[in-house]
């Protein structure tokens, strides 16, 4: 509490110091005085794709009861726009406060991966969760589930809601996101191999943004007149799909699934657009890496395979192969249990 | 000759009622530049590890771009035009570097050629507005879309990113053991030539001939379209120049690179005194801006502040700046009356007429 005044404090006081020197036109200047240098070396600091999203809203949660329970300091900060350059201020911030560990989510694979690299030089420990960097660029990555696994329950719900046959689109997120392409091929691949009837038609972008995505949701319908379903692997776009679908007379008729959160997806359920989604537990997975983050700055784990730490209620993980954590399988959310969650 | 020059009261000047000295420090750039450095003074002493040297280096590489475009910017806008398709541009640039490279060309070449292709879409603005008449804003809001659009299509939905390391570190290199990026001295140069240009020559009394009244440059000779063209086009190799760098740093060639950067130049180069309706603006002054507005941002992330806290406040600072500016133009037109009342005895239009 007291840091958050403070820190309010000092922006007024910024503010307030613009506008006297505006005001006075001109004004003296002080000489230079050193600060020192200094940080906190068991800080766990987040940054997101972007501000603002459920999603990570979610996985902060789960970080900070995570700092909370081993005792150190936790913050979040991050761009509102998920664009890679604006990550990299964040990150070489955090490299100028020495933080402890950073948890980041990357807008891009290499296109951070200097500023990781500088981190990494200063002492600071990267952690990669939900979205990787190229492995060279970061100590472990925390995912959320393993790829293919997610691919096929997304493929599978909407299967099982369509009758096996006719034609599908997606809804991404960006169209660099790392994720969401890796899952869209390997829901192309599982499609070919296993609903030779289904019939991937359209794959558009949503660039994890309310209204573009809601508007791209109408452009499907439109241009694919017989589109039987939909599928939209990022939290921003299913809802946004499902307010579309909920108001529009394809409610019913066209099939929705994706990765959503239950508290987005609660009312789509209740009123029968959406059937079944799916998604991992973003708060646990912000636990993880909070968990994971903490193992490599104390020096406990360097991230090989292998190594192993216990992550509080979730219990012990191993780092696998090429440094990744996998937090679990996904959880298939419908009218039976989505009321038991509250994320 | 001799007895003309004799007769002749020396000519007044409003602008040049005050001793030189005030000439020169009381003006808007000084005042940006004082607020620089009370803003600094301030971030050093009360935020944690602003004071620390890698500040400055972080925060070079970061308004570089944004420093390289406000100076054509600048002199666009003293024009009384504006561009907002450079952000576009520099998309452009990024996209055709990395097809260009993906292809097989030497870095040299895909350079040289992306610069090229941004001059053209440069000179592409510059002739749609001097050759057709067009208003600046609305071209540019066009080719603003129209860059994007081919830059983002060109490449579909993947970035280039495997760049020679040799480059990415070139562009990340620091001058010997100091905090000070390489990349500062070419920065300082292209600074310095803009600044010749526009203060020390007759092309850059052209500019702002031009806009201050494009009619009575064109009776003092000035070949407002040329310069006009000129800058443009300028103004797309430069940009074009910012998205090499762009693409080098975050070493990711992507159509959606920069997006939004146009509106960080034009309130920078606002903040840094330039006068949206043209005529009125100076280099210093707009340096001072791209680094006091980067300062802000890189002191309130120190502080643990996000983006949305940040951009309220940059936006607050730019509103603030805009008011003061013209509170200061209104103050000093109220001063400028009194005075002319007060000193009527001789005033500078009938010495001139005595003379001729």
């Amino acid at each position: 509490m007291t840091s958050k005044f403070r820190r309010a404090g000092s922006a007024v006081a910024i503010v307030a110091a613009l506008g006297l020197a505006l005001s006075a036109c001109g004004g003296g200047s002080d000489s230079g005085s050193d600060g020192e240098g200094g940080g906190d070396t068991s800080s766990i600091t987040f940054i997101p794709k972007n501000l603002g999203n459920p999603y990570f809203d979610a996985s902060d949660t789960g970080g900070q009861k995570a700092a909370e329970e081993i005792g150190t300091t936790w913050k979040q900060v991050g761009p509102t726009e998920s664009t890679p350059d604006s990550q990299v201020s964040f990150i070489n911030t955090a490299t100028q406060q020495r933080a402890g560990a950073l948890v980041v989510s990357a807008n891009d694979p290499t296109a951070i991966g200097d500023a990781l690299e500088e981190a990494r030089n200063a002492g600071t420990k990267v952690v990669t969760m939900d979205s990787d960097t190229e492995p060279q660029f970061r100590d472990v990555f925390v995912s959320q589930a393993d790829a293919a696994g997610i691919a096929k329950s997304q493929v599978d719900l909407i299967a099982e809601q369509i009758g096996d046959a006719g034609e599908i689109a997606i809804l991404s997120a960006a169209a660099n996101a790392t994720n969401q392409n890796e899952w869209i091929k390997l829901m192309e691949e599982e499609l070919a191999a296993n609903h030779p009837d289904i019939k991937l038609v359209d794959t558009v972008y949503g660039n994890d943004d309310d209204q573009t995505s809601f508007d791209k949701t109408a452009g499907l319908l439109q241009s694919h007149p017989n589109l039987k379903g939909i599928i939209s692997p990022t939290t921003v776009g299913v809802a946004a799909a499902a307010r579309y679908l909920s108001d529009s007379e394809y409610k019913g008729k066209v099939a929705l699934t994706g990765l959503g959160t239950p508290n987005q997806m609660r009312e789509y359920i209740k009123d029968g657009t959406v059937k079944s989604f799916a998604l991992w537990d973003p708060e646990q997975l912000g636990y993880l890496s909070a968990y994971a983050a903490d193992a490599l700055a104390s020096g406990d784990i360097e991230g090989k395979e292998g190594d192993t730490f216990e992550a509080g209620d979730l219990g012990e993980y191993t780092v696998g192969a090429d440094g990744v954590i996998v937090l679990g399988e996904p959880t298939v959310f419908d009218e039976s249990n989505i009321d038991d969650f509250d994320f | 000759m001799t007895l003309l020059s004799e007769k002749a009261a020396p000519r007044t000047y409003a602008a040049h009622a005050r001793p030189w000295w005030q000439r020169t420090l009381m003006t808007r750039d000084t005042a940006i530049i004082a607020l620089l450095v009370v803003v600094w003074t301030y971030a050093s002493i009360a935020i944690l590890n602003f004071s620390d040297p890698i500040t400055v280096y972080f925060l070079v590489l970061d308004i570089a771009p944004i420093l390289l475009i406000a100076l054509p910017m600048t002199l666009i806008i003293i024009t009384g035009e504006i561009d907002l398709s450079v952000a576009s541009v520099v998309g452009l640039s990024s996209v055709l570097f990395g097809v260009l490279h993906r292809e097989g060309l030497p870095m040299v070449a895909a350079m040289v050629l992306a610069l090229l292709a941004c001059a053209v879409a440069g000179a592409l603005n510059g002739v749609l507005v001097t050759r057709y008449g067009l208003p600046s804003l609305a071209v540019t809001i066009g080719t603003m879309a129209l860059f994007r659009g081919i830059a983002v299509g060109a490449l579909g939905t993947t970035a280039i990113t495997d760049w020679p390391d040799s480059w990415q570190d070139l562009v990340q290199a620091r001058i010997g053991d100091s905090q000070i990026p390489l990349m500062t001295i070419p920065l300082v140069v292209l600074i310095l030539i803009f600044a010749v240009v526009l203060h020390f020559t007759p092309f850059g009394r052209g500019i702002f001939a031009a806009g201050l009244s494009k009619d009575a440059a064109r009776f003092s000779g000035v070949n407002v379209d040329r310069t006009k063209l000129i800058l443009f086009t300028l103004s797309g190799l430069v940009s074009g120049l910012a998205g090499i760098y762009f693409t080098l740093r975050y070493g990711s060639a992507r159509g959606d690179n920069a997006t939004g950067m146009e509106l960080q130049v034009i309130a920078a180069v606002l903040l840094g005194g330039v006068s949206i309706f043209g005529g009125r603006g100076a280099i210093p002054g707009v340096i001072a801006g791209v680094v006091l507005i980067g300062t802000i941002g890189s002191a309130l992330r120190l502080d643990g502040l996000s983006a949305n806290l940040i951009q309220i406040i940059t936006g607050l600072l730019l509103i603030a700046a805009v008011i003061a500016a013209s509170v200061l133009g209104w103050t000093g037109r109220i001063v400028g009356t009194y005075r002319r009342q007060h000193s009527s005895d001789e005033p500078s239009s009938k010495n001139s007429k005595k003379s001729e």
